[in-house]
């Protein structure tokens, strides 16, 4: 049954308040979901004070700022820092969306960071992403090929290879999902918003010979037909990609297998 | 607590290899009722006001009484689908099952009566 209340050990607390840096005059108000599985503690909303004139643009920056000058237990994932890894996706302002590519001006009150919603926490804003990546390769994300393989290369035409933008840049971060109601209530089943784009771009790739096979890995009222067209997932895809417009294409081969 | 592996726990019990059906019936009576409920809302409300006498009269005229059969059959048929995912959506377990089978009954039983009342005024 679906939870509209936190269990008891989930149920935020007020943190600690971090002083304000002497003499800073640009000051950012941030505040940041901790939680340490170690202390046996519920987690809490800790504020910290960033000065600007001192720290880069996007969130990531405020975030390694606080990290490196003010808390070094705060914890979080990153990599690229430009947007192509996914690492750093967290719940900043209300919105799942990359660190790195999300500038603190686009912040109108004060910054309140949380991990991804409904998974896991490992610690602070790290979420567990294990059942997400496994759904990821249940959905078979390679080319799959029955005729013997070519001397040289798969040709693709020009047309063919344009079907795979607006899929192909997909950088698994996860946004996507954890912003779908649909994966919160039934995520062990339903496959998400993010997987099924995966699948969806190899479904249409002109070289995959497994389009049937496929098609019926999806065919289930749970890993597909969950999908209600929120949009949640398009409209908080930090790559500007549409995944329900991809679960749209997998429904409508389906009817098309059948009708 | 299972020791399942990753992948295990993903993939689940597979394909149900089924759902299609289910969304294809939603369509076509999405469809329908696109074109039955301004043909009932027409029909039905160029009648309300009027006296016991004239209400009979006209649903035994059959563009009415056909009209608002199918409403209701379309429209029960709709219901029970929607509902049906919505109950899947948020019931798990056990539970499930139970409000599914109440549903479906509820949609059926409804659809009848209304059928029935409405070939009871017209025949």
């Amino acid at each position: 049954m679906v939870q509209l209340t936190l269990p008891k050990n989930s149920r935020m607390t007020v943190g600690k308040t971090w002083p304000k840096p002497e003499g800073a005059t640009n000051l950012r108000k941030v505040q940041i979901y901790r939680w340490n599985p170690d202390d046996g503690k519920n987690p809490s909303l800790d504020t910290y004070f960033v000065d600007m004139d001192s720290c880069g643009p996007m969130v990531l920056d405020a975030l390694i700022k606080i990290k490196n000058e003010i808390d070094p237990t705060l914890t979080f994932r990153r990599s690229c820092r430009e947007g192509i890894c996914g690492s750093c996706a967290m719940n900043i302002d209300g919105i799942n969306t990359l660190a790195c590519i999300y500038g603190m001006d686009e912040i109108k009150s004060d910054v309140k960071i949380y991990p991804l919603p409904h998974m896991p926490v490992i610690k602070d804003l790290i979420p567990d992403l294990t059942h997400f990546y496994a759904q990821h390769a249940s959905i078979m994300p390679w080319l799959e090929t029955k005729t013997n393989r070519p001397a040289k290369e798969w040709k693709q035409s020009i047309e063919d290879r344009k079907k795979l933008d607006g899929l192909y840049e997909c950088v698994m971060c996860a946004s996507c999902s954890t912003s779908c109601p649909s994966y919160w209530w039934n995520g062990d089943r339903y496959l998400g918003p993010a997987a099924l784009l995966h699948a969806y771009r190899w479904i249409i790739d002109s070289r995959d010979e497994a389009t049937g096979e496929r098609l019926d890995e999806l065919e289930d009222p749970f890993k597909l037909y969950r999908c209600h067209t929120i949009m949640n997932c398009a409209k908080t895809c930090p790559k500007g990609l549409n995944p329900a417009k991809a679960i749209a294409h997998i429904k409508k081969m389906m009817v098309e297998r059948v009708v | 607590m299972a020791f399942l592996t990753d992948r295990k726990r993903a993939v689940g019990m597979g394909s149900a290899k089924t759902g299609t059906e289910h969304h294809w019936q939603m369509m076509v009576t999405s469809v329908a009722l696109l074109v039955l409920i301004p043909l009932f809302v027409f029909t039905f409300g160029a009648i309300l006001g009027s006296s016991y006498e004239e209400v009979i009269a006209y649903y035994q005229r059959p563009f009415p009484a056909v009209v608002a059969i199918l409403t209701m059959l379309v429209g029960w048929l709709h219901f029970r689908h929607g509902v049906q995912t919505l109950i899947e959506d948020y019931v798990h377990g056990l539970a499930r099952k139970v409000v599914i089978i109440v549903m479906i009954c509820v949609s059926y039983s409804a659809a009848a009566f209304a059928i029935f009342a409405i070939v009871r005024i017209a025949l």
